[in-house]
C-alpha cells in the first residue's frame, strides 16, 4: 500500500484541520428573528389578524393574553398593534432591501470604475460622494420631504441617494486593494481588456465584501425611516410603519406605554438582528478587516 | 505640509460649493413658488406673477444662485416669506439649544466610551469585554427614537428624576437646565457610546501589544498609567475621525429629540418649517449644517497633526 503510493509518486494529502468559527447563540437567535420577521411580512395578509385599519377593540387597551389580536394590546383608534406591527414591517423590509440593493448595484459599480480606472473619473466621483456625505443623513431626508410628496417612492430615491456614497467609498477601497494583486496583473499580461478584468477579476472579490455590509445597511435605512416617520415626514396614514406608531404613541406614553414599547421592542429586535448578523458576514467577508 | 493643509481646505470649500448649489437647487424644484405661500391659495395667478418678478423668482435658476450666494456670503440666508424674520437670525435664536444638546451628547458619548474601552482591552475576550460587547451591540441597535420614549418612561414617568417635556434656559438655573437636556443628551449619546467603544476598544487592544507598551511595563509603571498615559492617546485617531464623522448622526439625532421633549433647537425649526412650507428656511438651515458639518471634518482631518507626531513626519517625508 505504502509501497505502490511511494511508486506512484504520490504523497497523503495533508491534514488541515478544519478552521472552527465560534459559533454563537445570540448570532442564531438573531437570524431566527430575521427570518421570523420576514415570513411575517411576506404572509402578513394570511395571517389570522384584523386589517390594519379596522378597529378589534376598544382603544388603548393593554396588551391582553388569549387573543392574537390584543396580544400587543390597541392603539389610539382601537387597532390591533400587532396587525399594524406585522403590516409595518412590510414598509420597512421593502424600504431597508429596495434601498440598499439598488446602493449596492449603483454605488458598487461606480465605486469600481472609480477606483480601477482613476484619474479624472475617481476625481470627480470622489468629489461627488463628499458632497454627499456631507449632508447629515436625517437633513438631507427631510430637505428631500420638504420639495417631494411624502411617499413610497420618494422615500426610496431619499434612501437610495443615502447609501449610494457609502458603497461607492467601500467598492472604490477594495478594488483599489485588489487591482494591485498578481492575478490582475496576470490577467493584463494575458490580454485581457479593462471590462473583462473587472467583471472576471474584481468584482468576485469585492462583492462579498459589499454584500456583508448590506445587513448593517439594511439596519441603518429602517431606522432612517423609522427616524422621518417619527417626525410625521415618512409614509402617510393609513399604511402602518413602526415609526410612525411610535408616533402615534408617544402622546399617550403616560397611560399606555405598550403603544410605544411594542413597537419600539420590534425595532430594536430587528435592527439589532441586522446589526448582529451584519458583524458576522463581515468578519468572515471583509478583507480590508483581515489583511 | 502648508501645501496640503491648503489643499485640504480648497476640497472643503469645494464641497461646501457643490452642497450650497445642490440645496438652493433642490428648493427650485419645489411645486409652488414662494409668492403662493406668502399670498395664499386664493391668489389671482396676476398677482402671483407679480410678486413673483418683484422677489426676482422669474429669472434663470443660475442668475438666482449666484445672488443668493453673494447675500449668503455676507450672512443673508433671506428671509422668512411666513415670519417675516431673517433666516440667519431664526438660526442664531435656535442654535444655542442645538449646540448645547448636541455638546453635552458628545461629551457623554465619549467619557462613557473611553471607560467601556479601556474596560474592554484590559483583558481582550475576558469576561468584562464580553459583557461589554454585548451592552455595546444592545445601544448600537438603539436610534434616538426609541431611546428618547423608552428613557422619558423609565426615567421621567416611572422614577420622576427628570422633566418629561421642556427646556429651561440657562439663566433660570445651571441645574434646572441641565436636568431638563440630560435626558435628551443621553438619548442620542447611547448609539454613539457603542460606535466609539467599538474603535477605540480595537485601537487600544492594537497599541497595547506594542512594544513602547511593554517597555514602559518593564520599567515597573502602573498598569493604569501605561493604559491612560501611554496607550490612550496614540489609539484615538480613528475616535477622532469617528467622532467628526458621526457629528452628522448626531444632529439628525438631535432634530428627533428636539421634536419628541419640545425643545426649541435647529432641528424644531427645520421641523415646522418643513410642515408649513416654509423653503426659504428650510433651505437656509439645511445650507447651515451641511457647511458647519464639513467645516468641522476639515478640521478634524487637520488636526491629526496635532495629536500624533508621527503624522507630521510622515506627511513631511
Amino acid at each position: 500500500m505504502t509501497q505502490s503510493e511511494a511508486v506512484a509518486g504520490r504523497v497523503a494529502p495533508p491534514v488541515v484541520p478544519r478552521v472552527r468559527r465560534p459559533r454563537s447563540v445570540l448570532v442564531f437567535a438573531a437570524y431566527a428573528w430575521l427570518a421570523a420577521v420576514i415570513g411575517m411580512a411576506l404572509l402578513a395578509s394570511l395571517l389570522p389578524l384584523a386589517p390594519y385599519i379596522t378597529a378589534v377593540g376598544v382603544p388603548h387597551q393593554g396588551p391582553r393574553w388569549g387573543s392574537l389580536e390584543l396580544s400587543m394590546g390597541t392603539d389610539y383608534l382601537g387597532r390591533s398593534i400587532l396587525s399594524r406591527a406585522v403590516h409595518g414591517a412590510r414598509v420597512s423590509l421593502v424600504v431597508g432591501t429596495v434601498a440598499s440593493l439598488i446602493g449596492v448595484v449603483v454605488g458598487g459599480l461606480l465605486g469600481m470604475l472609480a477606483g480601477y480606472l482613476g484619474g479624472r473619473l475617481d476625481a470627480v466621483v470622489r468629489l461627488l460622494t463628499d458632497a454627499m456625505l456631507a449632508f447629515p443623513p436625517l437633513i438631507l431626508l427631510m430637505a428631500l420631504s420638504s420639495v417631494l410628496t411624502p411617499s413610497m417612492g420618494t422615500l426610496l430615491l431619499g434612501l437610495t441617494l443615502l447609501v449610494i456614497p457609502t458603497f461607492v467609498r467601500l467598492a472604490r477601497a477594495n478594488t483599489l486593494a485588489w487591482s494591485a494583486r498578481e492575478f490582475v496583473l496576470a490577467a493584463r499580461n494575458m490580454g485581457a481588456g479593462h471590462r473583462a478584468i473587472l467583471l472576471k477579476e474584481i468584482l468576485p472579490n469585492v462583492l462579498p465584501t459589499l454584500a456583508a455590509y448590506l445587513p448593517v445597511v439594511m439596519a441603518a435605512m429602517i431606522v432612517a425611516e423609522g427616524s422621518l416617520s417619527f417626525l410625521g415626514l415618512g409614509i402617510p396614514p393609513p399604511t402602518p410603519s413602526w415609526g410612525g406608531m411610535i408616533e402615534d404613541g408617544k402622546d399617550a406614553i403616560t397611560d399606555s406605554p405598550h403603544m410605544v414599547l411594542m413597537p419600539a421592542l420590534i425595532i430594536f429586535l430587528t435592527v439589532f438582528s441586522l446589526n448582529l448578523a451584519g458583524d458576522h458576514l463581515r468578519r468572515r467577508f471583509d478583507r480590508t478587516l483581515q489583511d | 505640509m502648508l501645501l496640503t493643509v491648503v489643499s485640504r481646505i480648497g476640497r472643503g470649500l469645494l464641497v461646501v460649493l457643490l452642497v450650497s448649489f445642490a440645496v438652493v437647487g433642490l428648493m427650485s424644484l419645489a411645486p409652488g413658488s414662494v409668492a403662493e405661500v406668502i399670498l395664499g391659495e386664493n391668489a389671482t395667478p396676476e398677482a402671483i406673477a407679480a410678486l413673483n418678478a418683484e422677489l426676482g423668482m422669474d429669472r434663470p435658476f443660475l442668475a438666482r444662485y449666484l445672488d443668493w450666494l453673494g447675500d449668503a456670503l455676507r450672512g443673508d440666508l433671506g428671509t422668512s416669506p411666513l415670519t417675516n424674520q431673517p433666516v440667519t437670525e431664526a438660526i442664531m435664536e435656535r442654535l444655542p439649544v442645538t449646540l448645547q444638546l448636541a455638546a453635552m451628547a458628545l461629551l457623554i458619548a465619549l467619557a462613557v466610551a473611553v471607560l467601556l474601552a479601556v474596560a474592554s482591552a484590559v483583558r481582550p475576550g475576558g469576561p468584562v469585554d464580553r459583557a461589554v460587547n454585548v451592552v455595546s451591540s444592545v445601544f448600537l441597535s438603539v436610534p434616538a427614537f426609541i431611546a428618547g420614549p423608552v428613557l422619558i418612561y423609565v426615567f421621567a414617568l416611572q422614577l420622576g428624576w427628570f422633566p418629561v417635556i421642556g427646556w429651561s434656559d440657562v439663566d433660570e438655573g445651571l441645574a434646572a437646565n441641565l436636568r431638563g437636556a440630560l435626558l435628551p443628551a443621553v438619548s442620542i449619546a447611547l448609539i454613539e457610546i457603542a460606535a466609539f467603544h467599538r474603535v477605540l476598544r480595537e485601537d487600544l487592544v492594537g497599541t497595547l501589544r506594542e512594544d513602547f507598551v511593554g517597555a514602559a511595563r518593564a520599567k515597573g509603571m502602573s498598569p493604569s498609567y501605561v493604559m491612560f498615559r501611554h496607550a490612550l492617546r496614540p489609539s484615538s485617531m480613528s475616535l477622532i475621525t469617528l467622532a467628526g464623522i458621526n457629528l452628522g448622526r448626531l444632529v439628525g439625532g438631535t432634530v428627533i429629540v428636539e421634536s419628541l421633549f419640545l425643545l426649541p433647537g435647529l432641528g424644531q425649526l427645520l421641523t415646522t418649517s418643513i410642515v408649513s412650507r416654509d423653503l426659504i428656511t428650510v433651505q437656509g438651515v439645511v445650507v447651515f449644517v451641511a457647511v458647519v458639518y464639513v467645516v468641522i471634518n476639515t478640521a478634524v482631518d487637520l488636526s491629526y497633526r496635532l495629536i500624533d507626531p508621527r503624522v507630521r513626519k510622515a506627511a513631511l517625508a
